[in-house]
Parts: C-alpha cells; structure tokens; sequence
C-alpha cells in the first residue's frame, strides 16, 4: 500500500500556472547570477594583480552589484521560485488562487524594486556595497528599490502562507507536507528577519537620504541591520536543508530519516538564528561586552540544528547504501549515485558547509572575532556557506527543477555537463576559499581594492595568494558560464517529457508531535528572545545616542 | 518523537563541546579581561576637531613605557600618521571617526576594531619586537579605501 | 490541531528497532566532523593568544 502511495505521489507534475510563477522567478534569479558572477571574476583578476579596471568604473561599483546580485538578488528570488515550486508538487500540483496573485504581485514588487536599486548602482550613486552602512550615503531609488525588493517578498510569503493555510483546510487533522513545513518556517523567519531592516530603511535611511532629517543614528541603523543579516544567512540555508531533508533522500532511492526530527531543527533555526545579530558587531564600540557574549552564546545554540542535519544526511546515506547491499564501516558510500548531478552537486555543497559551519562558529567566538574580523577570512566564510554550500545546492536543485518545469528532462549529455560544471565550481571555491581564509589570518582585509599600501613589504607578500585567489574565481566563471548554457538548453531545447520532482517520504508512517506545527506557539518563543536579546540594548541605543552623523558620499 | 541512540549521543557531545567553547570565551573575557572592543565613549562626530584630545592627535605618555594614542581616522587616513615608540612599549588606541565607518587593524596582531562616527573605540597592545607595523583600514570606506594606512615604528 | 491520526504504538516499536540498525558509519562520520570543528576552533584560539 505505501509502495503504491508513493508512485502515485512522486508522478505530481507543478501545474503550468504555478509552474510559470515559479519560473519567473527562477529566470530572474540566474540572470542576476550571470552578471553577479562577471563581477565577481573581475574582482578576483583585479584583486590578484591581474587586471586593471577602465577608469570609467570603479572596483566599489562592481564589488556592490556583485555582493547585491548574488547574495540578496540571485539567492531571494530562486529561492521564492523554489518554494513556490514545492508548495504546488505538495499540495497536488497546484498553487491556489490567491498564492498565484499574491506570487506575482510579489514577483512585479521585486522586479521594480531590483531594477532601481541596479539602475543606480549601474550610474555609480550606490557604491555602498550591500550591507550599505550609514552615513555612507547611496541615491534614495537605492533603499526604495531594496525595500521594494523585500517588500515584494513579503507578498510572495502571503503567497505561501495562502496556500499553506488553504491545504491545511481541505485536509482537516493532518500532518503538513514536510516541503510545506519547511517552506512555511523558512517565510516565517524571513518576515521576522526583515521587519528590522524594513524598518532602517524606511525610518531612518530613506528620510536621511531624501535630506529631510540632518543626520542618522549610526550604531542604531547597524544594528538593525545585523538583526536581518544574520538571520538572512539562514534564509539562505534554509531552502539548501530543504533540498537536503526532502529532495535528495528520494534522489539516492532512500527515505527521509525522520520526519519529527527535520521539522525540530527548522523550528531551531527559527528560533536561534534571529537573536544573534550582535556577533557581527564585536568589534564596536557602543555595544556592552555583556551583550555580546549574550549574543555569543544565543549563536551556538543555533549550531545544534546543523549538528542535527548532518547526523540525518549521514543517516540516510548509510541507511540507503546499506539497503542497496554496502557492508561495513563505509561500505554503503560507494553505493550512492555519484554521476547523478541532482544528488552530487548538493553533497559537495553538505561537504563545503563542514569548514563553512566551523569557520562561522569561530567567527562568532566573541574576542577570537579579532583574529578574523573583517579580513577576507570573512569573505571565503561565506563564499563557502552561501556561495558553495547553499549555491551548489540550488544548482543540482535547478537541474531537476527547470526541466520538471517546462515539461522536458535531464538528459544524460547535460547530466554530464552538469557535472562538469559542479566540478569546476568546486575546485575554483576551493582553491579561492582557502587562500582567502589563509590571507585573512595574516590580516588581509575584505572589500578592499588592489593596494599594496605604499610599497609596504608585509603587504606586498601578499599579493601571490591574491593571485592564486583570482586563479579560483576565474574557474568560478568559467563555471557560472556552463550553469547558463546548460539551464538554457534544459528550458528550451532538452527532449519534451516528465522530470520527476523529487520529494521523499519517510520509511513508514512515523509520529510527529502536533506542536510542532502550532505556529503560534514558535512564534511566541521567539518574539520573547528577540525581546530580551534586543529590547534593552536598543533602547540603550537610543537613549543615549551620540549626535548623530550627516550623509556623506565618500566615492 | 525517537531519537537514535547514537544521535543522542552526537547532540549531547555537540551541546557539551558548545557549552564549552562559551565557558572558556566568558572566562577569557570576563576574567582575564580580554573582552573584544566595546568602548561606550561618545563623541560629536562633526565637532571632533573641537574635543580635545581629538583637537590635537598623537601620542600621550602616561608611564614609563605606556602611551595613549588619541587617533582620528577619515576618508583616507589616519592621524597622526606616524607614530614612534620605544621597544616594549604598551599603547592604548583611542580612536574616533570624522565622517563614515572606518576599521582600526594591525595585521597579525589582535588590534582589530571598528570606529563608528559618534563613538571612541580603544584597544592596548604592548610592542615587544621592534620594526614597522602597518595600520590599515579594514571597513570599506569609499573610493580611496584601499589606501587607507598609516604605521606605527617600534625602535 | 489534532494530533497527527495514524501514529500507532506499534509503529513507534517498530522505530525503536532503529537503534540496532547499523548507523556505525554515520557515528563515525558525524564524531570526525566533530572533531575536526574542535581542532579548528582549538586552533584559532590558541592564534588569539598567542597574539595577545
């Protein structure tokens, strides 16, 4: 019987409706990646001596649209995309009424949105780079469009919630679908997330901008922000663990390993990724040591959920391996399909997320913090968590998906390719990764254009690992160019036929506590941490703020 | 809800090795006083040439071989913009910002900090080598970042 | 919310037969992966000392 319910679930094609809303967004995402990742090739060849930009463009300017394109465009919209995608496939294959208007209005709000904020990076008014620190001071289109982006985003979580709330109805008593769990947790967090950053923008930046306020609380904008920047990184990750607790056990022909226990680590991750901002802010001044170690603390907590998932990865490989016939310690390693692209570019991202979680629990070490802060040890962090970890996942996502979507199929030829292009991805972030997390240790700093600070030795010994890092990021490229050319033929020329859409079931049915869907329960926790680890030291902030300081456009 | 046993095993392993991860951090911290920079200081940003010490940037004896250095850092400097001291000496940075957001950093050396307009950021280190010490700049600052330095001479 | 209608005890026996189930290389692994964020975070540490 469950056999059967299985082949009847896994032949659930995504409607065309939802299937071109989830396109739309799709298409926007790795469009925004082709660029991002020209930028980026071009930072590294700058970085490593190798180049030297025309006169009529400015390192800054790049290094802003790269950060912008790839790490809030590229990642918001697949990712919308994404989850869009799998709440249809697991709600019968389609998206209600109301999620599809929602999703578009959603998608209209972004694309305005994006093309203000990129128009003005294009002229040059908003080399702030992506986390845009006051008083730097960019054009208002460039916080109007990013709230335009985020608010655009909101209206696609409404989207889902509808259709979440709507499957909830027509199946009265039932345990979600663990997809829609997961996408419901991951929109929750991120309207939390971004109610503080909507609230900078909107009260502080944009009238500061606009000049109808003099001047701007610096400390209280940075710390606005970092109470979204955190939690951002985990809306990153959450839909990568989605692909890696849902889609790839069906993937390697195994089974979820528990269904309770994916769902504790989402609501963890729900709870513990938000009250941490101050662990990005150690280094400053204006914020108690006191709260920083609060902070310190209330981070490591959200590792256990990560501890949890590898757990359950290694689970479900061993448990499948062992049920095709491995014995042994690791004999069932070699029985998982490594040429198959949909399971090996997500496993290379679980791979690089092993020093990516590492680095950033030192990261968040309070005063081991000065060993790395703001070096480029902070770039290869996240360039191995979101650009590895979560991008290589999202590509091996996007190989099953694009094809799932427009009614055509993976093909062994652009498997193969695929395949390639995952390798190269690798090697190049591997290699870039490593010399970046080795500069960073002998201070190297980030976000800084060629220099060798007057001739000074020490910072001229240098520039051979720059290289070896600009040699990385050209491979990226290289990569990034195959990416393309391999979407493109699966959207357009692959054969016509049924990609499946991969979604796992458990090994039998398994009990799942019901409260870990009472949402209002979740929610309560974490409005109680977010208050005490954020109420007193805002209000500190300001209360006793220093005068504030005036815009300044400083490129 | 059933957890495996060795999951069990691997969280409460994991939990304990975090719990003591931020034991030894408080203790180094708290007790040992090497909390990361988190001077309380204000200043008014737009009048730091008026506020003394900041009016006048350099280098203050205070000991022996102990010395405050009252800095400012602007787009794209620092002053004073040289600094010279004697082998062993202890310096407190006291550092406060003109304009944007500014990083404070002495490759291969635990000095590493913000300064954030409208706060004063400090840090100590003792110089026991001799030789020239590069400061930088390590928070993007606008176009001329990336020449942002200065450097400290240990004699 | 109800609770979810088809959990029966006697899936839940079932379950804790798991244990016996052979996860002896997902322990292995998941401890090594341990060790290796110990070593790391060891090692940086002992870097921020010895600058200090």
């Amino acid at each position: 019987m469950l056999r059967l319910k299985t082949e009847q679930t896994n032949h659930v094609q995504v409607d065309k409706p939802s299937a071109r809303l989830s396109l739309a967004f799709i298409i926007v995402a790795f469009a925004s990646l082709s660029v991002g990742a020209l930028a980026g090739m071009l930072q590294g060849m700058v970085r490593g001596g190798v180049i030297h930009l025309p006169s009529w463009i400015n390192y800054y300017q790049i290094l802003t649209a790269h950060g912008v394109l790839l790490g809030l465009v590229f990642t918001t919209y697949f990712i919308v995309g994404f989850l869009f995608s799998g709440m249809a496939r697991t709600n019968g294959g389609s998206l209600t009424k109301t999620a599809l208007r929602f999703g578009w209005t959603g998608f209209y709000t972004m694309l305005i949105g994006t093309l203000m904020a990129a128009f003005e990076i294009i002229r040059n008014n908003a080399s702030v780079l992506y986390t845009f620190y006051a008083p730097l001071k960019a054009e208002p289109a460039f916080y109007i469009g990013s709230a335009l982006l985020v608010v655009g985003s909101w209206l696609a979580g409404y989207g889902m919630i509808a259709n979440y709330v709507a499957w909830k109805k027509n199946h009265k008593g039932q345990r979600s679908p663990l997809f829609a769990y997961m996408a419901i947790a991951t929109v929750a967090l991120w309207q939390v997330a971004t109610t503080p950053l909507a609230i900078e923008v909107l009260f502080q930046l944009i009238p500061w901008s606009m000049g109808w306020v003099p001047t701007v609380n610096v400390i209280l904008s940075r710390t606005l922000f970092w109470f979204f920047g955190h939690p951002l990184v985990y809306f990153w990750l959450m839909p990568a663990y989605i692909g890696w607790y849902v889609c790839v056990p069906r993937i390697i022909g195994g089974k979820i390993f528990s269904d309770a226990l994916s769902r504790v680590a989402f609501v963890l991750l729900l709870l513990f990724s938000i009250p941490v901002g101050f662990h990005h802010q150690l280094m400053e001044p204006g914020i108690s040591p006191a709260w920083k170690m609060i902070h310190v603390a209330l981070t490591l907590i959200v590792v256990l959920p990560s501890l949890m998932t590898a757990f359950s990865m290694f689970a479900t490989f061993e448990t499948t391996g062992r049920a095709k016939g491995g014995r042994g310690l690791y004999g069932w390693f070699k029985h998982l399909p490594w040429t198959d692209v949909r399971f090996f570019a997500p496993f290379i991202g679980m791979l690089f997320f092993i020093p990516a979680g590492t680095g950033g629990i030192i990261n968040a070490s309070n005063q081991l913090n000065a060993v790395v802060h703001n070096t480029i040890w902070v770039t290869g962090h996240f360039h191995i968590t979101v650009g590895a970890a979560v991008a290589l996942t999202f590509y091996g996502i996007a190989y099953w998906l694009v094809p799932h979507l427009t009614g055509r199929t993976l093909t062994k030829k652009a498997n193969r390719v695929a395949m390639v292009q995952i390798v190269f991805w690798s090697v190049g972030m591997f290699i870039m990764s490593t010399a970046m997390h080795y500069l960073g240790l002998q201070g190297v700093p980030r976000r800084t254009d060629y220099t060798d600070y007057m001739n000074n030795a020490e910072a001229l010994s240098w520039i051979p690992w720059q290289r070896v890092m600009g040699f990385g990021g050209g491979l990226l490229f290289v990569s990034a160019v195959l990416l393309i050319g391999v979407l493109i033929y699966l959207g357009k020329f692959a054969p016509k036929g049924n990609e499946e859409y991969p979604i796992g079931e458990t090994d039998g049915e398994q009990y799942t506590p019901a409260i870990l869907e009472r949402w209002p329960v979740w929610l309560s926790v974490l409005a109680v941490l977010i208050i005490l680890a954020y109420a007193m030291p805002i209000m500190e902030q300001i209360q006793h703020a220093p005068p504030g300081s005036p815009p300044l456009r400083t490129w | 809800m059933h957890l495996h046993r060795y999951e069990k095993i691997w969280l409460w392993l994991g939990g304990a090795g975090l719990a003591i991860f931020i034991t030894l951090l408080a203790i180094n911290a708290f007790a040992m006083g090497m909390q990361p920079p988190s001077d309380m200081q204000m200043i008014d940003p737009q009048k730091v040439d008026q506020t003394p010490p900041f009016d006048k940037p350099g280098l203050k004896q205070i000991g022996e071989k102990e010395y405050d250095a009252y800095m400012t850092a602007f787009a794209f400097s620092y002053a004073p913009s040289v600094i010279e001291v004697p082998v062993g000496s202890k310096i407190n940075f006291h550092v406060t910002s003109k304009d944007v957001v500014h990083g404070f950093e002495i490759p291969k050396t635990n000095i590493n900090f913000m300064v954030v307009p409208g706060h004063v950021n400090s840090a100590s280190m003792t110089f026991d080598k001799p030789g020239e010490y590069l400061i930088l700049c390590n928070e993007y600052c606008g176009a001329g970042h990336h020449v942002m330095a200065t450097k400290i001479i240990v004699k | 919310m109800r609770p979810d209608p088809t959990p029966s005890k006697k899936n839940q026996e079932k379950q804790v037969n798991t244990d016996t189930e052979p996860l002896k290389g997902t322990f292995t692994s998941v401890l090594l992966l341990g060790a290796f964020i110990v070593v790391c975070w060891v090692a940086v540490f002992a870097l921020f000392l010895n600058r200090a």
